[in-house]
């Protein structure tokens, strides 16, 4: 077990983007293990974006070699990632806010049942498996029959959450999950995501802002115009060292 | 009590069911004739032509597009089949192929938006317009008859069972079959989902295209069917038969609470709207006023249903 352990959930190894001149990625190494809460923290343009989008499949490298579980594998498409148990949660593209809670958390994946020669929709499992998956990252609903636009923004952030959990994903990664969200909200996505860690699910938090993830983070990744400046354990570094780093 | 309202009201479906009652209820009050035997019949005769069109026009609005060339395909239908007919062919063949070029056009209708990003609301413009020339010049604007071969089928679609149409029939099985696939399969759900959020629905896995050329096609063979029906029942196909339907069906999916932005709407909720829209000209008749009235009232009813709908999805938040 301890030498599985030593094989990092997954490994970017010497990544490189180009969008036409501009060389986006130069190089970047990027690992997550597993159980682990890795921030990824740089300003706008350092790359965050293309990074995650090349570990979910959206982007193809130019060069370097991506690794999940010790396998070297290829992304062609967000759909190849899903399948492998890497999600992404977008704010914006993350739910369709004009459809209730169970319908969005298993859109794509709805469970049918059998009625003469229809494929009838399960609407009852849905509900209950809903409400089950909800109650596993803390946030407790009366109903899955709410639409999305009547929550509240963490509430959201809870949902998608947990539907990457009931799916069984093994790596999330978020797009500035608080962005927007007063504080009080963000605390909540934060407990979600601790949550997760708890259930041995690992995520990667996308954010311009080191002081939102360095509460939960386990380890820090610091990019700035393309390039890693390092990955530090929380352990081993401070807020104030870190924020040296992102300004220079 | 409290939460028998909640429940009750925020049933997607409740809005337009009550606005069409109480339009019922007003014109009632307003002429005695207008629930009479006689009346009923007569709106029932002729609501099904507008009703099926609308219902393909709602599960296509849900999606996320319009067509506006509805009204042309409507037209061109029934000619397609006339001429196919006066060339030789077997009454069958020649509606089979007019309904397969319906599904054609909607086809078309589809790519073009989809592969162009063109918004569908000027596509089906371009398109709508192009139908109603090849209608105009096929017909040289005269109607031409149903030839007799059709009697037999005539029959079978605008034929009565007792004292309904055939085609009302018809309107309840499509409405009950486009309801299940809305509320209760698989691809309703992907339809809510492409109109509501196309980027989310497509990293689920869900190809909105697909989803959408899919529903224009049906769009368009509803449309298509709806012409044949009244081409049949008045004897004729006219070239400018379903004229100013492309905005009527749009009204009436309105009425029934579909959004302009896709995403949100019931199949019973467009039928209630086509049947609201389609009972205020008759209503107003028999209530006195002059026929001239018709699109003034039209227009008051759709501002006053999106405020309705407005006010009660209010009312269910706050009951929350």
């Amino acid at each position: 077990m301890i030498t599985m352990r030593k094989i990092p959930l997954v490994e970017m190894k010497n990544i490189h983007k180009w969008y036409g001149k501009i060389h986006a990625l130069k190089g970047v190494n990027f690992k997550v293990g597993h159980s682990e809460v890795v921030g990824l923290v740089g300003d706008n343009g350092a790359g965050k974006s293309t990074l995650i989008e090349t570990l979910c499949g959206v982007y193809r490298p130019d060069k370097g070699e991506i690794f999940f579980e010790g396998k070297k594998i290829k992304l062609s498409s967000p759909k190849d990632a899903i399948e492998m148990g890497i999600e992404t949660i977008h704010q914006d593209t993350a739910l369709v806010n004009t459809m209730d809670i169970k319908r969005n958390i298993f859109l794509g994946r709805e469970p049918v049942g059998n009625f003469g020669p229809i494929k009838w929709l399960s609407l009852k499992k849905m509900a209950k498996n809903s409400l089950v998956a909800l109650k596993k990252v803390g946030l407790e609903l009366k109903s899955s029959s709410v639409n999305i636009d009547e929550l509240s923004g963490g509430q959201r952030q809870g949902v998608a959450i947990a539907r990457a959990m009931y799916f069984k994903t093994k790596l999330l990664l978020l797009d500035e999950p608080t962005n927007n969200l007063s504080v009080k909200e963000s605390e909540k996505v934060l407990q979600y995501i601790q949550e997760l860690r708890n259930q041995g699910i690992s995520s990667v938090f996308i954010t311009h802002n080191l002081y939102v993830v360095y509460p939960i983070a386990d380890r820090i990744t610091v990019l700035r115009l393309g390039e890693n400046l390092g990955e530090f354990k929380k352990e081993e570094t401070s807020i104030e060292e870190l924020t040296k780093l992102l300004k220079y | 009590m409290h939460q028998f309202f909640e429940k009750v009201l925020s049933i997607k479906e409740i809005p337009s069911i009550l606005m069409l009652f109480a339009a019922i209820l007003t014109f009632h009050i307003l002429s005695p004739y207008f629930l009479s035997y006689f009346n009923v019949k007569t709106i029932l005769e002729l609501f099904p032509e507008f009703g099926i069109v609308v219902l393909g026009v709602t599960m296509l609005m849900i999606s996320g597009e319009f067509d506006l060339s509805i009204g042309s395909v409507f037209a061109l239908c029934p000619i397609i089949i006339i001429k196919m007919i006066n060339l030789g062919l077997n009454v069958w063949t020649g509606v089979i192929l007019a309904l397969i070029v319906s599904l054609g056009i909607g086809a078309l209708n589809g790519t073009i938006v989809i592969k162009t990003g063109i918004p569908s609301f000027i596509a089906t413009l371009a398109t709508m317009m192009f139908w109603r020339g090849t209608v105009l010049a096929i017909t040289k604007g005269t109607p031409p008859p149903i030839p007799k071969e059709v009697l037999p089928l005539q029959i079978s679609v605008t034929g009565w069972v007792g004292p309904i149409r055939v085609s009302l029939i018809y309107f309840m099985a499509i409405l009950i079959i486009l309801w299940i696939v809305l509320e209760r399969t698989r691809f309703g759900n992907r339809i809510f989902a492409s109109g509501g959020n196309p980027k989310a629905a497509r990293a689920r896995g869900v190809n909105p295209a697909k989803v959408k050329i899919t529903l224009f096609m049906l769009t368009s063979l509803l449309a298509a069917f709806a012409g044949l029906i009244q081409a049949f029942r008045i004897g004729s196909a006219l070239p400018s038969a379903g004229q100013g339907w492309e905005l009527d069906a749009i009204a009436a999916s309105v009425i029934g609470g579909v959004s302009l932005f896709g995403g949100v709407g019931s199949i019973i909720g467009g039928a209630a709207g086509s049947f609201l829209l389609r009972i205020i000209g008759n209503g107003l008749v028999l209530a006195g006023a002059p026929g001239y009235y018709f699109r003034m009232f039209v227009g008051m009813v759709i501002i006053a249903a999106v405020i309705f709908n407005i006010i009660i999805k209010e009312k269910i938040r706050k009951m929350r």
